[in-house]
């Protein structure tokens, strides 16, 4: 191990960045190609097979990709990771890694509506099937396992919620049964919340959000915690058994503790294809170098405008897990003491007219379906993302006809409070 | 020596002095580690002498096989040894009865023998267990970086560029 182990900050600018050897070039270079020149038959051989480390085709490794690989893969303290187009094809990756047809998912009913959508809908089409538990009540994770059970998913934060999961005791399970817990980070990442520090196995992220933290390009990222036994009772075949894309290598044996995020690449990426631009992992790179700075600024904004609302004449609850009396505080205090994110929701007097107005009249909210810009964003789920909902299945899913979300942004947080205070006034 | 991690520059200096590797267990199967391991300390300029009795006198790689520690052409600067930990206790057993003493031992992943490496360093012998050398050299060099792989290093500094594309040396300060 190095003899100082340099601090968040430092890793969030210079890990997995070297200069450029050829040229200088300090920042990372935009590697825009889609293949490498190999010296010989015998480098291609090495290069294809494994045996050697490099580049051969941008759908498989990139050099401006992987610094942001080794980048994200430091910050969570993980063995290695793997840049996906998308925080969605970060999942696919990662299940399709783990899974067989039979097998199940058993994941937190408080997740990102587009995992729920890609959970119980187009993952059936690979023979894999979901069963949601309760993170409020871990006894329906325990009942919830069976045999053909390969993985907990959960997120740390839950969208939109403001819902803090108690990692620790989830992770005593999935050990306990011998099957990883696979983490999403993306709401708290991990200047907030390191997962693999509290038990997590796998930790994934939609880079698209706070850590590229600009709203202006989309990236998703498996990173590899490095402690799960792939070998143990053989129920991981694409990681543990002879592969015949590759000759007969067993990946495990191979490459140890980082086993998880090469098989991810070399038998997932390379074969279903969502490579990650050169050009986001640029964009997403540099957002991350001031990620520190950012997600505190959010926290402490996105504080300051739930106080506020919580004493709002117009506004009936805050959901918010920095809040005092919130019913997740103590969770958050444990697990990401320095700030709860930038999202949260809050009830609307007047219900759903109500909440269609307060997004209308917003000013400096931009209304639209996203989180972690540094712009602050406004939704009102009832009547935009969960419409097609009956009543019974929206208020279940958190977006009940009074429900507003916010992204809070990096404005100067007496704009941001002021804008919804007009747009909250009759 | 704490065996349970190892500095950069520890590791940095073994794999700038070492020149010579005798290579216990090294594999004829291209999808073996122990033939990856060899193929990649050959590509960055090191003598490797591959040690299988079952392969001896045929060559990998161009290399010739031997039967036995006791038929390489001289005394090596490093053992590295793709066997068991009990099987490594008592290769280490044999070099320290021979006399003939390799600067470093090194034992692969998985494979550690404490009691062993104590009588090695007794001996003026440094002793690198649990660890693979492709994989340190890709660490230290930075290629380990382009699999996404946490290298767990910073550095400012211009990375080493060897012969051919995508062909780096090791950077960074070494223990003498």
């Amino acid at each position: 191990m190095s003899e100082n182990i340099p601090g968040f900050s430092t890793l969030a600018i210079h890990a997995g960045a070297a200069p450029d050897p050829s040229t200088g070039a300090r920042a990372t270079p935009i590697y825009q190609t889609t293949s490498f020149v190999f010296d010989d038959v015998d480098h291609a051989a090495s290069l294809f097979g494994l045996q050697a480390f490099g580049n051969i085709y941008t759908r498989i490794t990139n050099p401006t990709t992987a610094v942001l690989e080794e980048r994200v893969a430091a910050l969570e303290g993980g063995t290695a990771a793997l840049a996906t187009a998308s925080g969605h094809s970060a999942q696919l990756l990662c299940f399709h890694t783990l899974m067989q047809p039979g097998d199940n998912i058993v994941a937190a009913n408080k997740l990102y509506g587009g995992s729920i959508n890609q959970l119980n809908h187009s993952f059936k089409s690979f023979g894999w099937s979901v069963k949601w538990a309760d993170p409020d009540d871990l006894n329906t994770f325990e009942a919830a396992i069976d045999e053909n059970t390969k993985a907990i998913f959960i997120e740390s934060l839950a969208n939109p919620g403001g819902i803090v999961m108690d990692i620790e005791a989830i992770s005593a399970l999935a050990k306990a049964k011998g099957i990883p817990l696979v983490v999403d980070n993306t709401m708290a990442t991990p200047y907030l919340c390191r997962p693999i520090e509290h038990g997590a196995d796998i930790v994934l992220h939609s880079l698209t959000k706070f850590m590229g933290g600009h709203g202006n390009s989309m990236g998703g990222i498996i990173v590899d915690g490095g402690s799960f036994d792939w070998s143990a009772g053989g129920r991981y075949p694409l990681l543990s058994e002879p592969r015949p894309e590759y000759q007969g290598i067993v990946l495990h044996e191979t490459f140890g503790n980082f086993a998880f995020a090469i098989a991810c690449r070399v038998l997932g990426l390379r074969d279903l294809g969502p490579a990650i631009s050169p050009f986001n992992s640029f964009m997403i790179l540099t957002g991350i170098e001031t990620l520190p700075l950012r997600m505190q600024r959010h926290s402490d904004n996105a504080k300051k405008v739930a106080l506020h609302l919580s004493g709002h004449s117009k506004v009936n609850w805050v959901s918010y897990a920095a809040l005092p009396e919130d019913k997740h505080h103590a969770l958050q205090q444990k697990y990401m003491p320095k700030g709860a994110g930038a999202v949260f929701t809050f009830g609307v007097e007047g219900g759903y007219d109500a909440g269609v107005a307060l997004v209308s009249k917003c000013e400096l909210f931009s209304h639209l379906a996203n989180i972690g810009d540094t712009r602050s964003l406004i939704i009102h789920p009832a009547s935009t993302t969960h419409r097609q909902l009956t009543d019974d299945q929206k208020t279940a899913a958190g977006a009940g006809p009074d429900v507003v979300r916010i992204s809070v942004g990096l404005e100067e947080v007496d704009d941001i409070i002021a804008d919804l205070d007009q747009a909250l006034s009759d | 020596m704490n065996h349970d991690s190892y500095s950069d520059t520890y590791i940095k200096g073994i794999l700038d002095e070492v020149k010579t590797v005798a290579m216990i267990g090294a594999s004829a199967n291209t999808v073996r580690p122990s033939y990856f391991v060899l193929k990649y300390l050959l590509s960055k300029g090191y003598d490797v002498w591959p040690i299988n009795p079952g392969q001896a006198g045929k060559d990998i790689l161009g290399q010739t096989v031997y039967a036995s520690l006791d038929d390489v052409p001289d005394v090596p600067d490093m053992i590295d040894i793709f066997r068991n930990s009990e099987a490594a206790g008592q290769i280490v057993e044999q070099v320290l009865q021979s006399g003939k003493l390799p600067k470093v031992i090194w034992m692969q992943l998985t494979v550690r023998h404490d009691e062993a490496a104590k009588r090695a360093e007794a001996a003026g012998i440094k002793v690198v267990m649990d660890r693979c050398p492709k994989i340190e050299y890709g660490r230290l060099s930075g290629e380990i970086g382009w699999a996404g792989v946490n290298s767990k290093t910073i550095s400012a500094r211009r990375p080493t560029l060897k012969s051919g594309f995508q062909h780096r040396g090791l950077t960074g300060k070494s223990e003498s």
